[in-house]
């Protein structure tokens, strides 16, 4: 019965604003999960290759708290250029938070703090001379759920390209929407309908629209929270292979719950848990034989 | 075991079965009372829209009264060398009770000519010096005019006063309803649609009060309203609600607006007296005042309405619009505020609504006095709506008990016309 309460105070405090709600309380997902690894804060070591030789971004020693609870611990990993990494694991793991970590999505919220490192380019991010407007604009993002603006299908993917100023002249935006919708699959689908609102497309349109909007600033990294759970597999098909595409020129880095997912369209697999980055290695290899028991239980089914 | 389970499986549904009648029920009760309270309302404001308009309506028309008006140069005190001046301020008042003399000859005493004097308006005179001035031609001749009839006159033309009821209980006497009567037969009167309503200010005589200064002084009034609080309103609820941080300060903020919100707008009015007139020694009874203090009231429901329709933008419109790299300005300027408008507009349009009918604060400022002339800008004395419905419905004269009524149909007329405006613009912003 107290439990029950307990939950629902959860539940309201998932309810307030820009509160990712996962995240904030590792504490409640189940116990049993870890059933290998009790140890300490510290002594913790991730099994596996976290660091490349031709790094995009890279993050060490990364600890981010949301107040007094910790959702991650001590996190060093490697995204290499043009690369697919995945970020596995049960919910609750941190591996969203890691995720918007590294375009400091996490700022919105006033409770977050993150420290450590994660350098973008070999510089870091989190130095106070850092603007969030150029590094957003040079690490973009793809959130779980689409989001399009309430706005035309051509005004959710001028906007970036508008604000920083990338066109000058009309005919140079039409050119930039254009080739990002494109890019994204979604051109043949929108081109008679560009005045349309952005919001009566489908979910699938919508989260490609979600990507041509991303990569119409020519970001270096793209970062993808989930970017298929909302959607059915046919539309989630469609982004993968988009995915795979996208992946010749820019830097990917995507959080995915579905397995297949994860091997299909990545070269990197990382597996969370709770708030510890366990493994880290080629996809086959962590799909494969993966070393670490919390690892295979993930992968084999046996929890998650 | 398997037994067990299909009996309580059997309780379950049987102890569902007997309750859904009852929930049912509960749920038709409920949904009776929901109607019979729409139902109230409803009626209640049917009875008030049909005794309004009821009462109303007659303010809308007026009677003239047909006088074969002598322009006698001696009556009007004309000479032959009269110069334009000398016939604006002839006497055109002698030249009306002349004429009505002539028409009515057996009148002799001094009372009765007094009572056929009160048959036309006091203002009818103003009419006669108007075309006279214009046509000097007219003086020596005789023309059938139609002249403005006195109120008690119009009011038993429009049949408001019953002939059947003792003389003693209304003005109108028994002999100047025989002389109607008379000019009715004759066809010498007519009802006419009363434009000088909205064309006019305020009068001491009914049949010529207007409400065209008091519908000036709203709109000036509400201009400055506007002008001041939803500007300065969206802004601190932009502000309060996007960048300000939040401690304890600006929960003291909070609360305090909220507690404004619930202020006696009389105290406004009084702090208006004290700060703007006698500090600040701005007009009196002026639009400018009488706008910086509804300002003040409407300002505490502009910021909390506003500040509820930005926070209710959904969360995603955020991190959509940070995750291209929109600085915080830009999201809110570019995404959140298209997104709120329509609830920013519908507040400030309920706040404007209470500031139209705001009365107590403004009597405070002086915006109470007698106003004739149409007010030309924010700093000449002015009188509102509301403030004038007050005035007239305080006033004894019978005419203007349908001028008080017909008052507030014009001033019910302003808020739709403001609430369509609010319906129209949410739509356009819906729309985009």
């Amino acid at each position: 019965m107290q439990g029950l309460k307990k939950m629902n105070i959860f539940a309201a405090e998932a309810k307030q604003k820009s509160v990712p709600n996962e995240e904030t309380n590792p504490s409640h997902v189940d116990a049993r999960l870890d059933i290998r690894h009790h140890g300490d804060v510290t002594d913790y070591q991730t099994i596996g290759s976290p660091f490349v030789d031709d790094a995009k971004m890279s993050a060490r020693n990364v600890d981010v708290f949301y107040a007094e609870k910790q959702a991650i611990i001590d996190v060093s990993l490697d995204i290499g250029r043009n690369e697919v990494l995945a970020m596995i694991g049960p919910s609750g793991c941190g591996k969203s938070t890691f995720l918007r970590s590294l375009n400091r999505m996490n700022d919105i919220i006033p409770i977050c703090k993150v420290s450590g490192q994660i350098t973008l380019d070999n510089v870091n991010i989190y130095e106070n001379d850092q603007d969030t407007v150029l590094l957003r604009a040079r690490v973009g993002m793809v959130f779980q759920k689409p989001n399009p603006f309430p706005k035309s299908i051509y005004e959710n993917v001028a906007y970036g390209p508008r604000i920083h100023g990338l066109a000058h002249t009309k005919a140079e935006m039409d050119e930039i929407v254009e080739h990002s919708l494109i890019r994204a699959g979604l051109f043949d689908e929108v081109k008679d309908q560009l005045d349309k609102p952005g919001t009566g497309l489908s979910g699938g349109q919508q989260q490609r629209l979600c990507i041509a909007r991303a990569i119409a600033v020519s970001p270096e990294v793209i970062l993808m929270d989930e970017p298929c759970s909302a959607l059915d597999p046919i539309a989630s098909a469609k982004i993968e292979e988009l995915i795979d595409e996208l992946k010749e020129k820019f830097t990917i880095a995507m959080v995915t719950h579905s397995m297949q997912q994860a091997a299909r369209v990545s070269q990197r697999t990382a597996y969370f848990h709770l708030g510890k980055l366990i493994e880290v290695g080629d996809t086959k290899d962590i799909f494969t034989i993966p070393r670490h028991q919390l690892t295979e239980n993930y992968i084999t089914g046996r929890f998650g | 075991m398997n037994n067990m389970n299909k009996e309580s499986n059997y309780k379950t549904t049987a102890a569902i079965q007997a309750s859904l009648k009852k929930r049912h029920a509960a749920e038709r009760r409920f949904q009776w009372y929901g109607r019979s309270a729409v139902l109230t309302g409803f009626i209640f404001l049917c009875i008030l829209m049909v005794d309004i308009v009821g009462k109303g309506s007659p303010a809308f028309t007026q009677h003239f009264i047909k006088v074969d008006v002598i322009f006698d140069r001696e009556t009007l005190g004309i000479h032959a060398s009269a110069t334009p001046a000398d016939i604006a301020q002839a006497d055109y008042s002698a030249a009306i009770k002349s004429s009505l003399r002539t028409m009515f000859p057996d009148v002799s005493t001094r009372v009765g000519k007094k009572s056929l004097y009160r048959l036309i308006s006091v203002g009818a005179q103003y009419s006669l010096r108007d075309m006279v001035v214009e046509n000097p031609a007219l003086i020596g001749t005789t023309r059938e005019i139609w002249l403005l009839a006195h109120s008690e006159a119009g009011s038993y033309l429009k049949n408001q006063v019953s002939k059947d009821s003792p003389e003693s209980e209304r003005k109108i006497k028994d002999i100047q309803i025989k002389w109607l009567e008379t000019l009715r037969e004759e066809g010498r009167t007519e009802s006419r649609f009363n434009r000088s309503f909205f064309t006019s200010g305020d009068s001491r005589e009914p049949e010529m009060a207007g409400i065209k200064a008091a519908l000036y002084g709203s709109f000036y009034t509400l201009l400055v309203t506007f002008l001041l609080a939803f500007p300065i309103g969206v802004m601190a609820a932009v502000y309060l609600e996007e960048f300000a941080p939040r401690n304890r300060l600006t929960d003291l903020i909070e609360i305090n607006i909220n507690n404004l919100a619930a202020v006696p707008s009389i105290v406004f009015g009084l702090l208006g007296l004290a700060v703007f007139i006698n500090f600040f020694e701005l007009p009196r009874s002026a639009p400018l005042v009488g706008g910086i203090v509804l300002a003040l009231i409407t300002l505490p429901t502009i910021i909390i309405t506003s500040r509820a329709a930005i926070g209710a933008v959904s969360p995603s419109i955020y991190q959509a619009a940070m995750g291209v790299g929109a600085s915080k300005l830009q999201t809110v300027v570019h995404h959140v505020l298209p997104v709120a408008m329509p609830g920013i507009l519908t507040g400030s349009i309920i706040g404007m609504a209470q500031a139209l009918g705001e009365t107590a604060p403004l009597l405070m400022i002086g915006m109470v006095a007698f106003i004739m002339d149409v007010p030309s800008g924010v700093t000449d004395p002015a009188t509102v709506l509301p403030v004038q419905i007050f005035l007239w419905a305080d006033s004894p004269e019978r005419g203007f008990t349908e001028k008080t009524s017909a008052a507030i149909m014009v001033l019910m007329g302003f808020l739709i016309i403001m609430n369509a405006l609010a319906v129209f613009l949410r739509k356009r912003f819906e729309l985009k």
